[in-house]
């Protein structure tokens, strides 16, 4: 019988199989915040364990709420801030060089095809993109990771999910991930490894794959992931160079961590996306999903383009396209957060800042605060966002507020016509 | 840990993701007696001030879907809760509970049968939940190996513990 690449990946970090299904694996990365990881800090102290089992194996980035908005959110950052000092982190990422977590890691190409991740974040399916089994867990079982370097995961069953078809203009990962959440459900991966694949995910970049495998939690999956390929090399070659003597080598390497065509899957769903429409949320569930056609004409107030789905350069290239030479509704306020410093660098020297500016928007530093309602774009009761996030559960991104989510090409066009609407890229 | 309980249901419906179970605005809270005050404040503000230690929460499906965040396990616990019971729960929010040592039951279709305030008698060994009100058997998926052995310890962290202090 053969393997699929999460079982590849549970059998070459097997530790201790304590139960009949259930693997204690050794871990190659511990990624964390300032908003999970102190309690865990604290209780480590607390219990006279303060101790970490690899300093250069743990990430640790300030991200969620940065600058700190008040006393609370200031003593987190501070204890992650003397964590990390104190036990010789050097991977920590602080105020002018942090960035949203799930998007500066992977840039900082901390993460390997055949990898195990975890974080104290759900959003950590994320890193799968690399071929990487990675999983968002709670506090607890983040404490354990950062003390011992292994993680207890139940055996994986897989959902493999193939995308055929070419993605037609001005139709986007995200309105892939969400037609697919749509389909299958909110919970319609739970307990189980998203593995996509297909002509569509072969032919998308790593930015693309990322946004897809953020999403994976959304269908209650445990980790996001697809094969690891070219693209996936050429994305991390400036790290791994030394490593191995060509891309093709290295490309060798990596195909271990591809599902054998003999895998056993829990389910298989195939998808054909050439006819896909740009796709938006409307209720408080990832899979409350419409067409925007279908949604045209509903007003907003607050339009977010950033986040660990969509903050990234190939983002906000697509949404200063649609900007260009337009300025926003009146009716609208909205915000653009590059997702790191790096891209925001690159956004300055493309001139992408100047033509989101000129077109109204504030541009904020790097941050995770207006997704989870905890800084930087607070929607008031009553209000309605239009953002590129990935959760638009009740009250997300403020008490009594309704996010819809979308892609950054929709978000651009509905900030400029003050409701949403299809971008000028989708012909229809 | 006591594996049979007896205690007041609070329903929910399905879907109740960690933002309402715990909104996002107050994670930055780490005390544990500050985090039980904001207890379902999304679901339903009146919770905290209803719920009494030893109560039972009864929801639908993917109880707990969402965020990481241990705060929704930890202000669920904080509260007293004697153990959820859901037709299905989240990943992460499941494996939280149980590391605190939380009880979380899969009972499929006990959402239609389980009405507010009725009176429940839960054994989170066989899986046998009574509804004292009703008079209605109920039958969950009973907890074994591994879930169990943690929440029998009280939490992954005693388990680990008391695993170490048998081998030295």
């Amino acid at each position: 019988m053969g393997q699929t690449i999460a079982e590849k990946i549970f059998s070459t970090h097997l530790v201790d199989e304590p139960f009949g299904d259930v693997s204690v694996l050794k871990l190659d990365r511990v990624f964390c915040h300032e908003i999970t990881t102190p309690i865990a800090i604290n209780d480590l102290q607390k219990r006279g364990k303060d101790r970490v089992f690899d300093p250069d194996k743990i990430k640790a980035v300030i991200d969620h709420v940065s600058p700190a908005k008040d006393s609370k959110t200031a003593v987190q950052g501070k204890i992650l801030r003397d964590w990390a000092r104190k036990h010789q982190i050097r991977d920590f990422f602080d105020i002018g060089a942090n960035g949203v977590c799930h998007a500066l890691f992977p840039e900082k190409g901390y993460v390997r095809p055949g990898f195990t991740v975890i974080m104290g974040d759900s959003h950590t399916c994320t890193h799968g993109a690399f071929g990487a089994f990675a999983a968002g867990v709670g506090t607890t079982d983040l404490e354990v990771g950062i003390l011992k370097g292994v993680c207890t995961f139940k055996k994986p069953k897989t959902i493999r999910i193939e995308l055929t078809g070419n993605l037609p203009d001005g139709v986007y990962a995200k309105d892939v991930i969400l037609y697919v959440i749509g389909q299958i459900s909110v919970n319609g991966a739970t307990n189980m490894v998203m593995e996509f694949c297909g002509s569509c995910v072969d032919q998308m970049s790593m930015e693309e794959r990322m946004t897809l495998c953020n999403m994976a939690v959304e269908a209650g999956a445990t980790s996001g992931i697809c094969y690891p390929d070219m693209t996936t090399v050429e994305y991390l070659w400036p790290f791994i160079r030394d490593d191995f003597q060509s891309k093709e080598a290295a490309l060798e390497s990596y195909s271990k961590y591809i599902s054998d065509d003999d895998a056993e899957y829990e389910a298989v769903k195939t998808f054909d996306i050439s006819n896909l429409e740009p796709l938006v949320t409307y209720g408080y569930k990832p899979d409350n999903v419409k067409t925007v056609t279908e949604m045209a004409g509903t007003s907003v107030d607050q339009v977010y383009i950033g986040s660990c789905t969509n903050g990234r350069i190939e983002d906000l290239r697509v949404a200063a396209k649609i900007l260009e030479g337009h300025v926003i509704s009146p009716t609208v306020r909205a915000i653009v957060s590059p997702a790191t410093p790096k891209i925001f660098n690159q956004a300055m020297e493309e001139g992408l800042m100047k033509i989101f500016m000129d077109a109204g928007f504030c541009v904020t530093n790097p941050t995770c605060g207006a997704c989870l309602g905890m800084s930087n774009g607070i929607l008031a009761p009553g209000e309605v966002a239009a953002t590129t996030t990935n959760r638009n559960f009740n009250g997300r991104m403020g008490k009594g507020g309704m996010v819809h989510l979308m892609s950054p090409a929709t978000a651009a066009a509905s900030a400029i016509q003050g409701v949403i609407t299809n971008s000028p890229m989708f012909i229809g | 840990m006591e594996t049979q309980f007896i205690g007041r249901a609070f329903t929910f419906g399905k879907n109740i993701d960690t933002d309402q179970i715990y909104p996002g605005r107050f994670v930055e809270l780490t005390r544990e007696k500050d985090i039980a005050r904001h207890a379902m404040e999304g679901a339903d503000p009146e919770f905290v001030k209803q719920f009494k230690a030893g109560d039972i929460i009864v929801a639908s499906t993917n109880f707990g879907c969402g965020s990481s965040r241990e705060h929704a396990a930890i202000t669920l616990k904080a509260v007293g809760t004697a153990c959820i019971i859901a037709e299905s729960f989240g990943r992460i929010f499941y494996r939280n509970a149980v590391n605190l040592g939380l009880p979380v039951l899969v009972c499929p279709g006990v959402s239609q049968h389980i009405d507010k305030g009725d009176e429940l008698s839960v054994n989170i060994e066989t899986g046998l939940i009574k509804d004292l009100t009703t008079g209605k058997d109920l039958h969950a998926q009973p907890l074994t190996g591994y879930p169990l052995k943690i929440l029998s310890a009280g939490g992954i962290k005693t388990l680990i513990r008391e695993k170490r202090t048998q081998r030295h």
